[in-house]
């Protein structure tokens, strides 16, 4: 008897518990973010006003997915979106330098003008550089990578950098952390430190510290500060969103269901990728995201997803990604699932997806964030040490593959995993160093 | 007249009474997974009651189904085996690079992993018997070591493909069979290995005594159990099912880094359901397999009824603890 | 006579309590070889500089914290999986209610610790009146809070304020403040494990259940005062990474695999997984081991997945050491 009690009152609490979890609201939109007071966010962050007469025929709450996809507050700036939406059609200021180095926007620094770091401005190579990568754990990360390395072993052959001290945080922000405080606990081991940051918050305030005794780069992902000397990358997460979402509306005059996919939350650039298609798609109506999903790099839980989805909603006229990763795995659960190919597609420069959408002659974009910009980083330390402009806000180009000019990037002998937008063309070790990657063969510190 | 009425009446009863025992005996598992899916089928009929959409079904939650049969064996011996993801991991991500892109390389590659398999088997039965390293903890440093390793041969992201031939068995369909429209192949594998290990485990002296062993290591080691040999055999069938599940795994998702994380809770999650007690002495291939796929059914269940994703935790996680809670209630009362 | 035997006993702990646990041998051992090989192949900073030794502590603050939690669940022979989400919805919840003020910080720890006691005493009761197994307790704890936090926030949500970022990278002297709040929690876990009659009836309760519960000892009541305590070392784990971080995000407890590394570094300690035995000063070894070990491969240079593979090989080498000589059989 009083077993049967405890077992009615256990169920009473996990129910409550199950309840307390579904009745809970996004909290985002309550979420007033301190640190930005400038934020018109208000225009973008509501979603929950979207109308359900947008989506006339489908029964279940496309309206929740999109509340629930809401950007972050502290993710979205009105004033950035418009200006990478103007950044794309711009032509690079300096056409004649490869494109790695060129840049759309003039923002020029020097070491002379910052005078804290007088003692690094008086040092004369080789020099020595640390580097804190947020991890090497997928794919574009690892092209990144290599192309970072092989630019290090080219200043090296010409004695222009020694040690490169190579930080893993295995996508740990904690770790991250203590890794940065270990640099800054052993003044003099490095002339400057480049950081690709795991998660943009998180490392912000170590971030803030490292640059109070060295100079920092940082890429790809941005803390929220700008102390560094060079924040530098292709122009950024706004226009890759963007480039893909205006594809498919483009495409589809008529409308259709999309499924979008994402990586993972809480990084600026993945955030700034969704806000801006995001944006677009509320801009045209008759768009249907039928779901917005959350899949890591994970292949299996995004074919589960694309048969869920099949299965739900018959079918899926376009796909946006926020990263390509899984883009392939996608199209063949497509395949597997005896479904039509999505009529527009979109991914990104890897190999496999470029090869997969001409063979199956599928309609498909891949925006780019070019993984040259890991190999800017090592140039912009080089110069900048070396007393050389470099650009404070640094805007690479980033092309777009877009059917017209698919061929031209499609290169069979590269593995399926490789990104087209490398740079790495010109490199001494090509194509060897990316054909058959080994990120281990790489030291750190030579005598 | 009335005596014959009454007798019969009685017999009616007794009739009723045994097929109330009977009933009574049926493991949770299959009225659990029963409703599910007939709730599955009135939200969508397309999906969940046509041959088509059944076989649909099956094709993702074989693999997991394999994994808890393994995983089962290592429970009913009381024992923990937390390196199948890790396995799982590993047999996707090295096979990516042993293929190397070339189809043919596809047997000597399942062939190898197998071998690793076993040698990770061997390694973690070893090590619990002889250094009586507790399982749990043996095969949580197994874990990170098959992981740790995996990822260090790969250098960190996958950096090539699984091959079509490879993939086939978690992704490919028996076309055209009669009655069944088409046959997953990986729901064929999961039938083989399913009657392999119900037949070892049931119908075999191995099967009594791995649960000899979970229910009272002492007894049965002096009833002339070899308790050492048995354990290391059983942690060797684990592996080995952990890498065929991984080659399930992989064919039905591709490469990617996360690919085997979790996987050993859903396992063990999996098992439970499927009425394995933790600490061991009891275990059936068939409800574990059941286990499986009401996990899985669960998961397609929120979706149909248009919850986010994370509710499937929520309610995975109430459910675990609800079957080990009513059974170990019940248990109890019996006493 | 019975005054003798509880002084015998006071005696054996106090014994126990200060006797060196074997596993700092290993940690000796350990941090030569990381420094030797720091010192032959790279810049030798680990002997040479005082800070990277600290930061080696400081790394390990987040998981000493809440292992320390775990050393006393395993000890009452439960183990904890719910850690890493506890943590996550600490970081999440303190941000979310102190949003960057700090007049709310006091609201804020108030509110998290509330919601650890209450994680801490679902498990305890879940395991102790429903009778369900630790390990499956904790893990559907654990995918219930994790469905709870996926569910209600995806993402950063508040933010801390600065003054509260003095947990995380304030200084006190030359002592990182981080340090004195872990070995405060070391010591708080000491004093309950041999100073109180609590710490004795978690031994007892840990060493075999019914012998406790014959000799009158609430063993219930026990292990879910074990089980709230180390929800509540979670929390503090979660406030000190919240800290550093300047706002909470969801993924911070499983990005640092709390749950697994809380367990495996209270096992290297030396507390045995079938409970009755251990304590936290082996615990607190464990966790340094694993900063070494991080530390050692930043300097050298060498893929950190190799890390993985040495933690795997030193959790059980470690705890083979304890085993071997045992007659039991393991299960």
């Amino acid at each position: 008897m009083k077993k049967n009690l405890l077992f009615v009152v256990s169920l009473i609490i996990v129910l409550t518990m199950v309840l307390t979890a579904c009745a809970n609201t996004p909290v985002e939109t309550e979420a007033p973010v301190v640190e930005e007071p400038e934020a018109p966010v208000a225009t973008e962050a509501p979603a929950a006003e979207e109308p359900a007469a947008e989506e006339p025929v489908v029964a279940a709450n496309p309206g929740l997915q999109m509340e629930q996809a809401q950007v972050a507050m502290q993710f979205w700036s009105d004033e950035e979106f418009a200006k990478q939406m103007e950044l794309m059609s711009a032509a690079p200021l300096n056409p004649d330098d490869p494109i790695y180095l060129q840049y759309l926007e003039e923002s020029p620094t020097d070491i002379t003008q910052y005078p804290q770091y007088a003692d690094f401005a008086a040092k004369a190579p080789p020099y020595n550089i640390c580097f804190s990568n947020a991890g090497v754990n997928n794919p574009w990360r690892v092209v990144g990578y290599i192309d970072m390395r092989e630019q290090v072993e080219q200043y090296r052959t010409e004695g222009l950098v020694k040690n490169f001290i190579h930080l893993d945080a295995q996508g740990n922000d904690a770790k991250q952390i203590a890794d940065i405080q270990d640099i800054i606990n052993t003044p003099g081991k490095c002339d400057l430190l480049i950081v690709s940051p795991n998660t943009s918050e998180a490392l912000t305030p170590i971030v803030e510290k490292a640059c109070e005794v060295m100079p920092v780069i940082q890429f790809d992902r941005y803390t929220q500060t700008d102390c560094p000397v060079v924040s530098e990358r292709s122009i950024g997460g706004y226009a890759f969103g963007i480039s893909g979402a205006n594809f498919i509306v483009e495409n589809l005059p008529e409308g259709g269901n999309v499924l979008a996919f994402r990586i993972l939350p809480g990084v600026d650039v993945l955030e700034h990728r969704w806000g801006a298609a995001r944006k677009i798609f509320e801009q045209n109506p008759q768009i249907n995201v039928i779901g917005v999903e959350f899949v890591g790099y994970d292949s299996f839980k995004a074919n589960t997803v694309v048969s869920d989805y099949l299965a739900k909603y018959g079918t899926i006229d376009a796909v946006w990604m926020d990263a390509g990763g899984t883009a392939v795995t996608i199209l063949e659960a497509f395949k597997d699932n005896e479904a039509a190919y999505p009529k527009v597609m979109v991914g990104e420069d890897q190999q496999d997806y470029l090869q997969y959408i001409k063979d199956n002659n599928i309609l498909g974009i891949a925006p780019v964030f070019a993984t040259y910009q890991w190999r800017t980083a090592v140039i912009a330390a080089v110069k900048f040490l070396q007393g050389e402009t470099v650009q404070h806000h640094w805007y690479l180009p980033q092309p777009e593959i877009t059917p017209e000019n698919l061929d031209q990037y499609i290169n069979p002998a590269m593995p399926p995993l490789h990104y087209a937008m490398c740079g790495c063309e010109d490199m001494t070790n090509y194509p060897d160093a990316w054909t058959t990657p080994d990120i281990n063969k790489y030291k750190d510190v030579i005598d | 007249m009335t005596t014959t009425t009454a007798s019969s009446a009685k017999e009616i009863n007794q009739i009723l009474g045994k097929i109330w025992n009977g009933v009574r005996r049926i493991p949770p598992v299959f009225p659990i997974f029963l409703l599910i899916f007939i709730i599955l089928g009135f939200l969508n009929p397309k999906g969940y009651q046509t041959m088509n959409g059944i076989m649909t079904f099956f094709r993702p939650a074989a693999p997991l189904a394999v994994l808890a049969i393994g995983e089962m064996l290592v429970l009913a011996m009381g024992g923990f085996d937390l390196s199948i993801g890790a396995i799982v991991t590993m047999v996707v991500l090295a096979s990516s690079k042993l293929l190397a892109n070339d189809p043919e390389k596809a047997l000597p590659a399942i062939l190898i992993m197998i071998g690793i398999g076993i040698l990770i088997g061997l390694i973690n039965g070893l090590v619990v018997s002889f250094l009586k390293v507790p399982s749990f903890i043996t095969t949580l440093g197994m874990m990170l070591l098959v992981r740790g390793a995996t990822l260090y041969y790969i250098g960190g992201a996958p950096q090539g493909y699984l091959t079509d031939n490879w993939r086939q068995f978690g992704r490919n369909y028996i076309q055209d069979v009669p009655f069944f429209v088409k046959i997953p192949y990986a729901l064929i594998v999961l039938l083989v290995l399913g009657l392999i290990f119900y037949i070892l485990f049931h119908r075999t002296n191995y099967g009594k005594q791995v649960l000899a062993i979970g229910d009272n290591m002492r007894a049965a080691q002096l009833s002339g159990v070899r308790v050492k040999l048995i354990r290391v055999v059983t942690h060797i069938l684990c592996s080995v099912l952990a890498v065929l599940g991984g080659i399930l795994v992989g064919g039905y998702g591709g490469v990617n880094v996360t690919i085997g994380e979790g996987m050993e809770m859903q396992a063990i999650a999996a098992c439970v359901i499927g009425g394995v007690l933790l600490g061991g002495g009891k275990g059936n291939v068939i409800n574990v397999a059941f286990g499986a796929f009401t996990l899985q059914a669960i998961v397609n269940l929120l979706n149909q009824l248009g919850l986010p994703k994370p509710y499937t935790d929520v309610i995975q996680g109430s459910i675990i603890i609800f079957v080990v809670a009513y059974s170990a209630l019940s248990s109890q009362r019996k006493r | 006579m019975t005054t003798i035997t509880t002084t015998d006993n006071k005696l054996k702990r106090l014994a126990r309590s200060v006797r060196i646990p074997p596993v700092y041998i290993f940690l000796v051992v350990v941090f030569l070889v990381g420094g030797i090989l720091d010192q032959i192949l790279s810049d030798g900073q680990i002997f040479t500089n005082p800070l990277i030794l600290l930061n080696i502590i400081v790394r390990s603050v987040a998981l000493g914290i809440v292992a320390v939690g775990q050393t006393l669940v395993i000890i009452g022979a439960s183990i904890d999986l719910s850690v890493a989400y506890t943590i996550s919805i600490t970081a999440i919840m303190s941000s979310y209610i102190m949003q960057g003020k700090t007049e709310n910080v006091l609201t804020a720890i108030v509110g998290v610790l509330a919601i650890g006691i209450a994680i801490g005493l679902v498990n305890g009761l879940i395991v102790t009146k429903l009778k369900v197994n630790p390990f499956i307790a904790t893990l559907g704890t654990s995918l219930i809070i994790k469905g709870i936090i996926n569910a209600s926030f995806s993402n950063y949500t508040g933010s801390v304020p600065k003054s509260f970022e003095f947990f995380g990278y304030g200084m006190v002297g030359p002592i990182p403040v981080s340090i004195i709040i872990l070995l405060l929690i070391v010591f708080i876990g000491w004093f309950l494990l041999s100073r109180t009659q609590f710490g004795a009836h978690l031994y007892g309760v840990g060493g075999n259940v019914e012998v406790a519960r014959l000799s009158g000892v609430r063993t219930d009541r026990v292990l879910i005062g074990a089980h709230i305590f180390c929800s509540m070392t979670a929390v503090i784990s979660g406030l000190f990474l919240v800290s550093q971080m300047r706002a909470g995000a969801p993924w911070v407890g499983p990005n640092g695999i709390f749950d697994l590394n809380s367990i495996a570094t209270t096992v290297i300690g030396g507390t045995a997984l079938s409970g009755g035995k251990g304590g936290v000063w082996g615990t607190l070894a464990g966790v340094l081991i694993f900063g070494i070990l991080d530390t050692t491969f930043n300097q050298l240079g060498v893929n950190p997945y190799l890390k993985s593979v040495f933690q795997g090989v030193i959790i059980v080498l470690a705890v083979a050491s304890y085993t071997i000589r045992s007659k039991k059989d393991a299960a």
